[in-house]
């Protein structure tokens, strides 16, 4: 260990790190814009200078290693001049556009022009002009006058991503931002230079101009689009998912997250296929009924079926609280042992970085919360191969297209009662007797499990029509806060959609049963009081990083016993 | 008023003020006097106001070449405190790069402070001389870009100024 004094406080680091490093490790926040934690040291934007004593000149304290005794000042007149004229360099060639500029309010110049600049320009002269509106790749957009020439873009491409496609040409302040010729920066993780580029040099393709960031919310949830799980924040704005961004977790998926994942996995959120209520067939068609009608519906449509008739599909995508209540009513209420999941792997589509085969946020969650047949109960080729033979004749199925599966799209005509639940009408709901509209991942509160048993909460972004933003404790902008009736912003769109754990909750309960969970949370404290591997586990304790499950390595379908 | 709160009426009025007549008479010749006086009211509706460039009417977006000069940034339904501004963005071929493809001033909302105009970075929402605002609903308040883009020739006074008293 290392004994270095910064800003007259003494700390014990480690001799390896760098002073930015050892200053943040100690709560110190040196400025800074092309140093980064997880790429190689620049050390282009001289921002982090600081002052060193017994050093003549000031020193990046992004490329200073520590040194035994080192006094270190990060607020000396000397640093402080030299940060303003650092920023007004920057600033010189740097467009004055933030009004149209989406980084703004999010944008690291802009904060650092309000803490350290002068607060003026005395540049009269002509601005460099370079190229705008630059189609980087598929979902990256580029404007060159607009870049600090930082580096963090190239660096990643080449470090992280391992696409070296991008690169500086020209010189000094002519310095222009580049694809090779004949590349695109369309790697799979490329729109991580978006949240990377301190400025709005590079800015997403698809959230483009869609909303001012200040006048949206963000939730901290989970994507669905693997069995990663990265952590994400929902942006949501008059009750719209607009984008989704990378949330650090060290222990999940650091900084960064797929394309795929952050551009795929919300827009059905808010598309206009999502049910509002739900359907039951009546004559021949799905006709839009109320809940206590379509609940009655399957109440008594079940009770003309022998248990070992009826089989239940549960849902990879599902949360863990709805499977468990699923498997639950299953065994429990219906009296069924046929309880299985579909897996959706993608064999070939995953990498060792990010991106994982399984395409479902929670295939370990639903096994660890008792999707799987009980002794002597059919799997899901079984049961393919008993509705084909007859011997299922009623499917529940939760959350799922199962439709989609070859298999299960020739046997589902054969079903006398087939209940789905579903956000959408995807092909397995316009084949179903009963469709329960059920929320998605972004309107409800639940907890994934990722491939490695990591247990993460989601928390509802987006408001149903049961839910109000305010009352329900949802994060909020400053338009959800003041919005009226009186106002079309204050009026928009809710659809009527239930959390699977209380439809099923509300199925159970018309059927006799005593299920009291009045929210997702009764359900986890159940699950970990009953589940080994989730033992000890509260939504508190998950907090917004989650928690490993113990004994991860025996996460077999077999192993788990509850 | 007095002591324990009784009033004290002035006893000591002469004959001619009690019988007001010299008052009366004083009114009179005030009331006549004004008749002969230039009118300073309008015969409304035949005859109107017409503000000087100072008057903060009703907001309305600035058209240039057929195209409005605001760029969508959204300053003005960040500053503005009664939220009375709704912006949508999307994005344009033209040099400004986007446009407000919704704009919308709910004008119950608005309380004519100018703000928005303050704010704005294009002079492209400026405070009218228009202060005729009549709504029969609530959805009729709701002023949309048919209802807000006027010209830079008819808005000229105002944005000249504007450009003189910045």
């Amino acid at each position: 260990m290392a004994k270095i004094t910064i800003d007259g406080k003494e700390f014990d680091v480690d001799p390896k790190l760098t002073v930015i490093q050892a200053a943040e490790q100690n709560g110190i926040e040196i400025p800074h814009f092309c140093w980064h934690s997880k790429l190689s040291v620049s050390g282009n934007c001289r921002m982090c200078l600081v002052e060193v004593e017994k050093m003549p000149k000031l020193a990046i304290s992004c490329a200073t290693q520590v040194t035994e005794g080192m006094v270190v000042k990060t607020q000396s007149d000397r640093v402080l001049q030299a940060r303003k004229a650092v920023m007004e360099f920057l600033l010189i060639n740097h467009p004055l556009d933030c009004p149209i500029c989406d980084e703004a309010g999010e944008c690291k110049l802009q904060d650092y022009s309000y803490k350290h600049s002068i607060g003026y320009s005395r540049f009269d002269e002509n601005k460099v002009h370079k190229p705008k509106r630059v189609e980087l790749g598929p979902n990256v957009m580029l404007d060159v006058e607009r870049c600090i020439m930082c580096s963090r873009c190239i660096r990643f491409s080449d470090e992280i991503a391992h696409q070296p496609v991008l690169t500086f040409t020209q010189r000094g302040t002519h310095v222009v931002l580049t694809t090779f010729p004949g590349t695109k920066l369309d790697n799979p993780y490329a729109m991580n230079v978006i949240e990377l580029c301190p400025v709005g040099a590079l800015t997403s393709r698809d959230f483009r101009f869609r909303s001012r960031v200040w006048e949206m919310s963000s939730t901290e949830s989970i994507c669905i689009g693997c069995s990663r799980g990265c952590n994400t924040y929902a942006w949501v704005r008059q009750n719209e998912v607009l984008r989704l961004t990378p949330r650090l977790n060290e222990g999940v998926n650091s900084y960064w997250m797929c394309d795929a994942g952050r551009l795929n996995t919300f827009k059905f959120v808010n598309s206009k296929d999502r049910l509002n209520g739900p359907l039951v067939r009546k004559d021949n068609e799905l006709v839009e009924v109320g809940w206590d009608e379509a609940i009655a519906r399957v109440v008594s449509e079940l009770k003309g079926f022998k248990k070992s008739e009826i089989a239940g599909i549960g849902s990879p995508f599902a949360t863990n609280e709805d499977n468990y209540v699923f498997q639950k009513v299953m065994r429990e209420v219906l009296g069924t042992k046929n309880v299985d999941f579909v897996s959706h792997i993608q064999e070939g589509d995953e990498d060792d970085f990010l991106i994982r085969s399984d395409k479902t946020p929670n295939s370990t969650g639903a096994r660890i919360a008792g999707v799987r047949p009980g002794e002597g109960g059919l799997d899901v080729t079984k049961i393919i191969s008993g509705i084909v033979d007859g011997t299922i004749k009623a499917l529940y199925v939760l959350e799922d297209d199962i439709a989609q599966d070859p298999g299960f799209a020739a046997a589902l005509e054969n079903l006398q009662l087939l209940v789905v639940h579903s956000p959408v009408l995807n092909k397995t709901a316009e084949a179903a007797d009963v469709v329960l509209s059920c929320s998605t991942y972004a309107e409800k509160n639940g907890t994934f499990t990722n491939f490695l048993g990591h247990t993460q909460r989601i928390r509802p972004a987006v408001a149903t029509q049961e839910q109000d933003r305010a009352r329900d404790g949802f994060a909020m902008s400053r338009w959800d806060k003041f919005a009226s009736q009186n106002d079309r912003w204050g009026r928009p769109i809710k659809k009527d959609a239930r959390p699977s754990w209380r439809i099923l909750t509300a199925l159970a309960n018309a059927m006799g049963a005593k299920l009291r969970y009045a929210s997702s949370e009764d359900v986890f404290k159940e699950m970990s009081e009953r589940i080994g591997t989730l033992r000890g586990m509260t939504y508190l304790r998950l907090g917004s990083l989650g928690q490993k499950v113990t004994e991860v390595e025996k996460l077999t379908p077999q192993a788990i016993s509850a | 008023m007095g002591h324990n709160g009784k009033m004290i009426r002035k006893k000591d009025l002469t004959f001619l003020q009690k019988s007001y007549i010299p008052e009366i008479l004083k009114g009179m010749r005030q009331t006549i006097a004004e008749m002969f006086k230039p009118k300073f009211t309008f015969r409304y509706p035949e005859e109107r106001f017409r503000p000087n460039p100072s008057f903060r009417g009703r907001p309305v977006l600035v058209q240039e070449n057929e195209v409005e000069r605001c760029v969508a940034c959204g300053l003005c339904s960040r500053v503005c405190p009664a939220l009375a501004i709704e912006v949508q963005a999307s994005e344009t071929e033209l040099e400004k790069e986007r446009y407000p493809i919704k704009f919308e001033i709910n004008m119950v909302r608005c309380i004519f402070c100018g703000f928005c105009e303050e704010v704005c970075p294009e002079e492209a929402i400026v405070m009218s001389n228009e202060y005729e605002l009549v709504f029969s609903s609530q959805e009729e308040a709701l002023f949309g870009k048919d209802r807000l883009l006027k010209s830079a020739e008819e808005l000229k006074p105002r944005l000249e100024f504007l450009r003189l008293n910045r």
